[in-house]
């Protein structure tokens, strides 16, 4: 199993997003970083502890879960429904830039199903996505605005992204074979 | 077999539950529940609460589900618990009370079931009338559908519980539940962590079981002077619809200690867990 980031390289590649996030903003006025559940809310995290360190400000970070509003939700007859965690925004989004952060973007369903979540909390200014790994292969027009590494990678692949938090680890790791991840 | 319980810690959100899925797409009672599964559906329900606590509380979970509330007894408070719930995952609901259905003019329950069936619903709710820490039940224990169900959840999850009433309302066989039972309402205030009055049925009544309402209240009602003497930090619950002044009074449901509107909340938000769990049905394992 090939390791493709390591924790040193996903270190610097969060502290680069975050100088790219302060670049292109001006500063952190007005943001806020939403993770997508599971591993987007330790990398919202992290990219809030670097923005502290860049700007002495400290951003708003909360946690998105998508599972309500996944499209695979009811379509097939039978099969247990997937486990369904809270989402925790403790602030308003209305007026703001948000900051979606997630760790690995395939299809563009995840983000898609959060792009509708997010709306039912309120009307931000804007949202940017922030992810760990583009892997490719789309199925919806989505795209991201700050890319930790792209990954070219065959369907039959996959992404596993694995974080101190979650997993003990910092490590991402190229599968072969298997598939199932969306 | 069920499970050993889990401690609180572990049934906080985010730690990682035993079971991720319902296998069984029917609920009949909370007996047939492991304790893993009620885990589930109390983890998941904690997720929903946080809808309910939105600008937009709906989610698009059951989009494009009938869901049928068929109600051969009436409550109000239970049938709007459920389409509010439902309502709230986005499912299309349809009430159904007996008292204005085809019912009453004759046909029989089987029939009432295949017209609805040849309908079409994702999923039915049918109500009909066969169907760690220390907790006091007190109250009408014997016409009590809400003591049984609580009983076997409770006692599941590890809490101690007691019941207490007067001899005439405690059915004989609850000590078979593995719960302890007594007639001293002081005693029994003294050592609960919570205090769970459950409704004098009014109009189940009609037998002598005890003298008054009078009588009730001053003996087993739940007052600020018996309040007293309970822990400091209790929790006063009640299922509701209370009879103010009869097993508890209004100072007591409305007081500090009362966490009875909250149940309200909280049933809404457990009614979505079950109803989006259940609605998946049985089948194959899935990766997160």
């Amino acid at each position: 199993m090939p390791v493709v980031m390591d924790a040193d390289r996903i270190g610097r590649t969060l502290t680069r997003i975050a100088h790219e996030i302060v670049e292109r903003n001006r500063g952190v006025d007005d943001l806020a970083l939403v993770g997508v559940r599971t591993r987007g809310v330790p990398l919202a995290r992290r990219i809030a502890r670097s923005l502290r360190e860049i700007t002495g400000q400290e951003v708003p970070t909360g946690a998105l879960d998508i599972t309500l509003y996944r499209d695979d939700l009811m379509r097939q007859s039978v099969g247990p429904q997937p486990l369904v965690r809270r989402t925790e925004i403790p602030f308003s989004i209305d007026d703001k830039k948000i900051l979606l952060v997630d760790d690995v973007l395939y299809t563009g369903r995840t983000t898609r199903a959060a792009l509708d979540a997010l709306i039912d909390y309120g009307r931000p200014r804007g949202i940017q996505l922030i992810v760990l790994v583009d892997r490719g292969h789309r199925e919806l027009p989505i795209k991201a605005d700050y890319v930790g590494k792209n990954l070219p990678t065959s369907l039959e692949e996959s992404v596993q992204v694995y974080l101190q938090e979650s997993d003990g680890r910092d490590e991402v790791v190229l599968q072969p074979a298997q598939g199932g991840d969306v | 077999m069920s499970a050993p319980a889990r401690t609180p810690d572990e049934m906080r959100v985010g730690a990682a539950p035993a079971v991720t899925a319902l296998r069984r797409k029917d609920l009949l009672g909370i007996a047939e529940l492991s304790t893993d599964e009620i885990a589930l559906i109390l983890d998941t329900a904690e997720a929903m609460k946080e809808v309910g606590e939105r600008p937009i509380k709906k989610v698009p979970a059951l989009r494009g589900k009938t869901v049928v509330n068929l109600f051969f007894e009436p409550s109000t408070r239970t049938r709007t618990s459920f389409e509010i719930a439902e309502k709230r995952l986005s499912a299309d609901t349809l009430n159904i009370a007996v008292a204005s259905s085809s019912v009453v003019k004759g046909e029989t329950l089987a029939d009432t079931a295949l017209n609805l069936e040849a309908m079409r619903p994702d999923m039915i709710v049918l109500r009909h009338s066969s169907s760690g820490a220390c907790h006091l039940l007190s109250g009408d224990l014997l016409h009590s559908r809400v003591l049984r169900s609580n009983i076997h959840l409770l006692t599941k999850m590890g809490s101690d519980v007691w019941v207490c009433g007067p001899p005439t309302l405690i059915p004989t066989d609850i000590t078979r539940f593995g719960v302890r039972a007594t007639s001293d309402v002081d005693e029994a205030v003294a050592d609960a962590d919570v205090i769970m009055l459950l409704r004098i049925q009014l109009e189940r009544m009609e037998g002598a079981f005890f003298p008054s309402l009078r009588e009730y209240f001053n003996v087993f009602g739940m007052t600020e002077a018996r309040l007293r003497r309970a822990k400091p930090d209790v929790m006063i619950m009640h299922p509701g619809p209370m009879n103010r002044g009869v097993e508890i009074a209004s100072e007591v449901a409305d007081g500090p200690y009362s966490v009875i509107l909250e149940q309200v909340a909280n049933g809404v938000a457990v009614r979505m867990a079950v109803l989006y769990l259940l609605a998946g049905g049985v089948a194959h394992e899935e990766a997160a």
